[in-house]
């Protein structure tokens, strides 16, 4: 095994092992606690698979982002019955029966890929050398530029043929916008109501 | 580029010596780590101790004079002694897994942050493309620590100070951002190597080469205050520090810490002061750009590293960019010592009426400024570059790479 399989094993567990902690614990800031390590993990996977850009957004908008506006959350809302969660068997049984159909679905998925032809894709494959400086080729994970590029609507790979990200991405951002603001007015409503009786 | 390649540059220089591949890469990455390790140890050790003379001269004090002779130099190793051989507790009420483990947390974010650093030209533990979105996207993880420690504690001072602090990060990180972002357009790159490259020059005529750093730019130089104004804050530095306000909140989240847990917390403090002034330092004062061409003219055109001129050039340009960040750590001392602290509505006025509106307006400068100063004079920016003939040349030809390199790129796909 080389150093990134060894890696890769460890963050594996790390994600997985989150993920399941997440489930088991019933306080809110354990949760979140154990949600941050599941979901820092998966960036260091992108960081393994040389995808910086995608793991340095999960970091800032997951963990960076999302965590602290629901850990932050909690803390502005704090009152007994959010900081304990108590399922009941009847919850417990639906979200084991949604959680098996999704692992069924990816499970099919990944055993769907035709592994042999990959690897026999690869094998042609020499590792390129990475320049420890400047930009990097685009075969050896610099997709920044090309991805900021499509973005804001610019398909320079494709001649300009094939359509950018920019709805998407405004679409995506205004969503964003809409959930925050939502938030903000949950919390402030619930302190109100707190503050009257 | 992927994670444990980050020391690959001096993995082949192992490499060359010694024919062992697999252990040359874990030689250099135990290098890459301790070298790291004694960038954010030492300049906290150091800034602790000066803290205490400055605060001390400021208040017209002696400040520390015995620990290691007439200056009192061994004061932060003497504090470092004295944290190790107190007891480790932990409260009653408190969340205790969570609590152990809050002050890990904000080290490793502080000190992850210190990968993406370019110490001098080509010396990063991880040179990246998005080197400066992951710099910030591990420096924001730490306020999840200190929120953990103010929420585990169990103590009411602990989770005021815990609150007050996310609601102070999670706004003066944007205009943090946008203001960051101003020199990254500027240089069209998130390399923060070459961000200095882009303002590192030759003279030209009796033009010195530090007016091309961003600090001097007409727009980029207000983003530098505001820059480091959130700075300060982000570090939980005072006029900011309402996190530990320490006559209101006793010590805020840090209230039921003790020994090496606080000390973790005031390690990771004092090195993402150093940090921020570092990046500072790198987005608007030229980084390791010495300004007079010193750092240029000795690196010359060699591409070798292990060149005497190289060495030489790159050891300086360490020097000046450590020199350039301890002297705006120095000015965060000096202000904390001399300003009252805010109020938090005051705090939250300061950054969403006034910082964000004006780090805002700042970018859309950044980026209309070089279509009029085009408009009006034909050339992106006032100073001539090596010459406006050459100039526009170069232009031309990396536009040409562009064009070339994004017909390949298509062509691959």
């Amino acid at each position: 095994m080389t150093i990134d399989q060894y890696l890769f094993a460890l963050f594996a567990l790390l994600t997985c092992g989150g993920a399941i902690s997440v489930v088991i614990c019933q306080n809110v800031v354990r949760m979140a606690f154990s949600l941050i390590i599941s979901l820092a993990s998966i960036s260091a996977l992108f960081f393994l698979l040389s995808a910086d850009f995608v793991g340095a957004t999960q970091l800032m908008v997951y963990v960076g982002g999302t965590i602290v506006l629901l850990i932050f959350g909690v803390m502005l809302t704090s009152s007994s019955a959010l900081l304990q969660i108590r399922t009941s068997p009847a919850e417990g049984f639906l979200a084991a029966g949604i959680g098996v159909l999704f692992l069924s679905v990816f499970s099919f998925t990944v055993w769907s890929v035709d592994w042999d032809r990959n690897e026999a894709k690869l094998a042609g494959v020499t590792a390129v050398d990475v320049p420890p400086q400047d930009y990097n080729e685009a075969s050896s994970g610099n997709t920044v530029r090309p991805l900021a590029m499509s973005f804001v609507g610019l398909r320079p790979d494709k001649a300009g043929k094939a359509p950018g990200y920019l709805l998407p991405f405004e679409i995506v951002s205004v969503h964003l916008l809409v959930v925050l603001i939502g938030a903000a007015y949950l919390a402030r409503t619930k302190r109100r109501v707190s503050a009257e009786s | 580029m992927s994670l444990i390649l980050a020391a690959e540059s001096l993995a082949e220089i192992i490499n060359s010596y010694a024919e062992c591949d697999a252990s040359s890469v874990a030689i250099a990455a135990v290098i890459h780590v301790a070298l790291i390790g004694a960038f954010f140890g030492l300049p906290a050790g150091i800034f602790i101790w000066a803290e205490r003379k400055v605060s001390a001269r400021i208040q017209d004090r002696l400040g520390p004079t015995r620990v290691g002779g007439r200056f009192g130099w061994l004061q932060a190793v003497a504090d470092g002694a004295k944290l190790v051989q107190k007891e480790d507790l932990c409260p009653k009420d408190a969340d205790k897994p969570l609590f152990r483990i809050a002050p890990y947390v904000v080290v490793i974010a502080s000190f992850a942050a210190f990968m993406f650093l370019p110490f001098t030209d080509g010396w990063s533990a991880v040179s990246l493309d998005v080197g400066m979105f992951l710099l910030f996207a591990m420096l924001s993880l730490e306020v999840i620590g200190v929120i953990l420690a103010g929420y585990a504690s169990g103590s009411k001072w602990a989770l005021f100070g815990g609150m007050r602090e996310a609601a102070q990060m999670v706004s003066y990180e944007i205009p943090m951002s946008i203001c960051a972002l101003i020199p990254i357009v500027m240089a069209g790159t998130l390399n923060l190597n070459e961000v200095i490259h882009y303002q590192s020059a030759d003279w030209i005529g009796v033009i010195p080469p530090f007016l091309h750093w961003n600090v001097f730019h007409p727009v980029a130089g207000p983003a530098f205050i505001v820059y480091f104004v959130c700075a300060t804050a982000s570090c939980k530095r005072a006029p900011f520090d309402l996190a530990e306000a320490e006559s209101e909140l006793v010590a805020g989240f840090l209230t039921e810490y003790s020994g090496m847990r606080w000390s973790f917390f005031f390690l990771a403090e004092y090195a993402s002061m150093f940090l921020v002034s570092a990046v500072a330092a790198i987005l608007f004062l030229g980084g390791w750009d010495d300004g007079f061409g010193i750092v240029r003219a000795l690196k010359g055109n060699s591409t070798n590293v292990l060149d005497p001129g190289v060495i030489a050039g790159n050891l300086l340009g360490a020097g000046v960019l450590m020199l350039k960040a301890s002297k705006l750590v120095l000015i965060q001392i000096w202000v904390r010592w001399t300003l009252p602290r805010l109020r938090i509505d005051q705090v939250m006025t300061t950054c969403l009426k006034y910082l964000l509106p004006m780090s805002c307006a700042l970018f859309l400068a950044a980026v209309v400024y070089p279509m009029a100063l085009v408009l009006g004079t034909g050339r992106p920016q006032i100073l001539p570059l090596s010459n406006d003939v050459s100039a526009e040349a170069e232009m031309s030809t990396s536009s040409e790479v562009e064009v070339e390199r994004a017909a390949a790129d298509g062509e691959v796909t």
